[in-house]
């Protein structure tokens, strides 16, 4: 009977199961997924494929694909083969794409978060500094980060993560104004919760959703970055990565087009994946934006 | 009245929800008759179908995936479910007129009220514009509005939410429609504006002779309007008669237990509460709210909300603070926690300023005065588990957590929550139950204080009663001192010792709660009390078990 208010519905399944059969209902959101998995794999099994350094000569220069089965998808004008530094690229993509991400989420955050729940002047002069990053062109930016810092990995991503935080920041900011109004913000501080504790453990994780999604779109944006980078040789030249691929691959780009292709095929496969990735979580933790 | 059809009638009705409802049909064989000149009140509580019936007759639904199943409606011996959208759109507005709970989203706020009234005419008559400007003013005119001209001119966000639903029942109206469907038309009123809002319909129907579909939650409204009356549970409807014989004489058990949580206006015994120490003591409280003007709109007049309170609290007394919406009692219950800071004045407990404490200070004073929110859903952080948020508030104050999670179970209990509530989200309960959270969360730090803030009014009336008994339990076991914030004069009757009437920010009047009610001085008081839907009914009280 109704008057029974304190009979409790019956449990419903963990948080990770819901999440898992909304997602599964986006197709394309699981063929993002399986791409994912396929690049994983392949950053972890290219030590497997090939023992040896990725840049080393490996067979007779400009060999076509399919033709030496030492190297199925052929080698590059210096002999290199191109299926290994296909495997061994997929590790620096991936690295710098988690990397620079986090890099990124956590700058974006942390004054997104500040500025949001503070307003007044911590606000106006966060926002400001935002703005003064969003101005100058990310690829600039880039380029002139670079060239100061060297062209090691480690920096390389470092300023892949400092050109994409503004619009997370940004992001987080509009979130935290919407939520530091709610009613269980009045009530943790009403229990004496002291304000580092309401940003990061009340206000972050209701804010967190959103942020997940659009950090699948920024770790694609870094692999483009990176590879835009390499094809203008400044990647790290120590490295396999398929920007670098590319861009060596273009001087011989009408005799042997399958050194950039390959790569190339790559490169858009990953960002497709992480795209695909982003609209699945955007379904599965945002459900009220799209009905059913 | 045997000879002439009745203006609606619903024979059998059932509206099918979509799969992964709580229930497959949200109305399963409704009948209904509604006669020349009637007004039939359909009672319910949230979630009983009584807006979806509503929406069928005016095929409002959201279909398909919400849809009529079976049955029929009947509208002057006319079948309406057989209708195309074309005869539907024709018959919507000039013989079925509808008036929504919130005037403000039913207007478009883009035009004037003229425009709109206007529109109704254009699209239903074929008057001319100076006829319809004339009969749009005849309109306001009979909704009582001060100034027809003017209010004509208006927009939406400019007149008060009494006006906008006077302009909304002047819409309704102004094609003489057979039938009304008022949806929960004053829900969203202060007492007064809902006492006439609901003379002016009464009036305006006896006048077109229309038949009335009101659609409402309160017994209240319905012993103030009603001349029969319809109680929907889950969908099936469980009883229908006459006004009077429904409200004094219910028949089926769900009725008698919707009546018999009615707050009866009665003022609980008086007691020696004066006598005991103070615990919490305002004075000279004062909050003005500076508008921030734009750059080049100027500056606004400033809205003062609190001007000069002053109160006290006793050690084991609720003192109710009450008064319409504007009136300035919410504010006051966050100048009192100091959620919000105040111009001037002082909170003083167990003789330290809350208002003058550091930070510091504040984060520590703040174990002894607790806070219920009015909206449970609100108030509890979504990610948190049941009890996390109530052990929340004793570990943030240094008690250890493994302890503090164990006295939260045991809190549970006492708020009558199942133990097995502590690991579940605040998504999964009913909205009684998470208040009964919030009250464990207020708790957890066994304050000197606890202000309440409507705890109530988001909730459904048995719900409430039992959320108010166990209130008034825990204040009765704990001994604890309640500022009861409430717009309900019923609610406060049920809980108050003392209240205090509160008009624009100023008290105009406080004593004990039955001698406020019994005898008030202040000519607002008055008029707050004689406003109170069905104050001449006396709900017939029953022996709970009946339920």
């Amino acid at each position: 009977m109704t008057t029974l208010d304190t009979d409790l519905s019956p449990a419903e399944p963990p948080r990770l199961v819901v999440f898992w059969r909304r997602y599964r209902r986006n197709r394309a959101a699981l063929l993002g997924l399986a791409i994912f998995v396929i690049v994983v794999l392949m950053a972890l099994t290219a030590g497997i494929v090939d023992p040896e350094d990725p840049l080393r000569r490996a067979g007779a220069p400009l060999t076509p694909p399919f033709v030496d089965w030492a190297t199925p998808l052929g080698t590059d004008q210096l002999g290199r083969d191109v299926l290994s530094g296909i495997f061994y690229g997929a590790r620096i993509s991936l690295l710098i794409g988690v990397v620079a991400t986090l890099v990124a989420i956590g700058i974006g955050v942390v004054i997104g978060a500040l500025a949001g729940y503070f307003g007044g002047w911590v606000d106006d002069v966060l926002m400001r500094v935002t703005e003064a990053f969003q101005t100058i062109p990310n690829f600039v930016l880039l380029l002139t980060l670079v060239a100061i810092l060297g062209s090691k990995i480690e920096w390389i991503t470092v300023a892949i993560g400092i050109v994409s935080w503004t619009a997370p920041a940004r992001m987080v900011r509009a979130e935290f104004m919407s939520l530091r109004g709610r009613e269980f913000v009045d009530a943790a501080r009403n229990l004496g919760v002291s304000n580092t504790a309401i940003i990061f453990k009340e206000i972050l994780p209701n804010a967190l959703p959103p942020i997940v999604v659009y950090a699948s779109v920024i770790m694609a944006l870094s692999i483009l970055l990176e590879s835009a980078l390499a094809f203008l040789a400044l990647g790290d030249p120590n490295y396999a990565s398929w920007g670098n691929m590319i861009g060596q691959g273009r001087a011989v780009l009408r005799s042997a087009p399958y050194c950039a292709v390959f790569p190339g095929i790559a490169i858009v496969l990953t960002v497709l994946s992480f795209s695909l990735l982003g609209e699945g979580l955007n379904d599965a933790l945002n459900p009220r934006q799209k009905k059913q | 009245m045997t000879d002439t059809p009745p203006i609606l009638s619903v024979r059998g009705l059932k509206i099918a929800l979509p799969k992964g409802a709580d229930r497959p049909f949200a109305l399963e064989g409704l009948d209904l008759t509604i006669n020349p000149g009637e007004i039939v009140c359909l009672v319910g509580e949230s979630g009983s179908g009584k807006s979806l019936c509503a929406g069928a007759v005016m095929r409002l639904l959201p279909e398909p995936h919400v849809r009529v199943a079976a049955g029929g409606i009947r509208f002057m011996g006319d079948e309406l479910l057989g209708k195309t959208e074309t005869e539907m759109r024709a018959i919507r507005g000039r013989d079925i007129a509808m008036i929504f709970q919130e005037p403000m989203t039913a207007l478009n706020p883009q035009k004037t009220v003229g425009w709109q009234l206007d529109e109704v005419l254009r699209l239903h008559t074929k008057m001319t514009r100076a006829e319809r400007k004339a009969r749009a003013i005849e309109m306001l005119q009979r909704v009582h509005l001060p100034d027809p001209e003017s209010a004509y001119n208006a927009y939406p966000h400019q007149i008060s939410g009494g006006q906008r639903q006077r302009v909304m029942i002047a819409m309704a109206l102004s094609l003489s429609p057979k039938l009304i469907i008022a949806d929960e038309p004053t829900t969203a009123l202060d007492v007064t504006t809902q006492l006439q809002i609901l003379t002016l319909i009464r009036e305006l129907q006896e006048q077109e002779g229309a038949g009335v579909l009101f659609i409402t939650h309160d017994f209240g409204v319905v012993a103030e309007i009603a001349d029969k009356v319809a109680v929907l549970c889950k969908g099936e409807m469980v009883e229908q008669g006459p006004a009077a014989e429904v409200l004094n004489n219910p028949q089926h058990a769900y009725t008698r237990a919707l009546i018999g949580a009615v707050p009866a206006l009665t003022p609980p015994p008086v007691k020696p509460v004066t006598r005991a120490p103070v615990v919490l003591k305002g004075t000279g409280l004062k909050k003005t709210f500076a508008a921030r003007g734009g750059m080049l709109s100027g500056k606004r007049k400033a809205v003062t909300a609190v001007k000069d309170l002053t109160f006290q609290l006793h050690q084991g007394e609720t003192l109710g603070v009450v008064g319409e919406s504007g009136s300035g009692k919410t504010t006051v219950s966050r100048i009192v926690t100091r959620l919000l800071e105040c111009d001037a004045g002082k909170v003083e407990m167990d003789g330290q300023d809350l208002l003058a404490c550091s930070p510091t200070q504040l984060r520590a004073m703040r174990k002894h005065i607790q806070m219920v929110f009015q909206d449970p859903m609100a108030s509890l952080n979504p990610r948190k588990r049941v009890v996390d948020l109530i052990a929340q508030g004793p570990i943030v104050h240094g008690v250890d957590p493994q302890k503090a999670r164990e006295d939260a179970r045991r809190l549970l209990e006492l708020v009558e929550l199942s133990p097995a509530a502590a690991t579940r989200f605040p998504h999964e309960f009913s909205g009684g139950q998470r208040q009964r959270i919030g009250i464990a969360r207020a708790l957890a730090l066994e304050p000197k204080v606890i202000v309440a803030d409507e705890p109530v009014s988001a909730l459904d009336v048995s719900v409430q009663a039992q959320v108010l008994k166990l209130l008034a339990d825990l204040r009765d076991r704990l001994n604890l001192s309640l500022l009861f914030v409430t717009h309900d004069l019923r609610v406060a009757a049920q809980l108050c010792d003392r209240i205090i009437v509160m008009q624009k920010g100023e008290i105009v009047e406080s004593g004990l709660t039955a001698e406020v009610f019994a005898n008030p001085q202040h000519p607002y008081t008055q008029n707050l009390l004689s406003s109170i839907p069905g104050r001449d009914w006396t709900p017939p009280s029953f022996r709970t078990d009946a339920a």
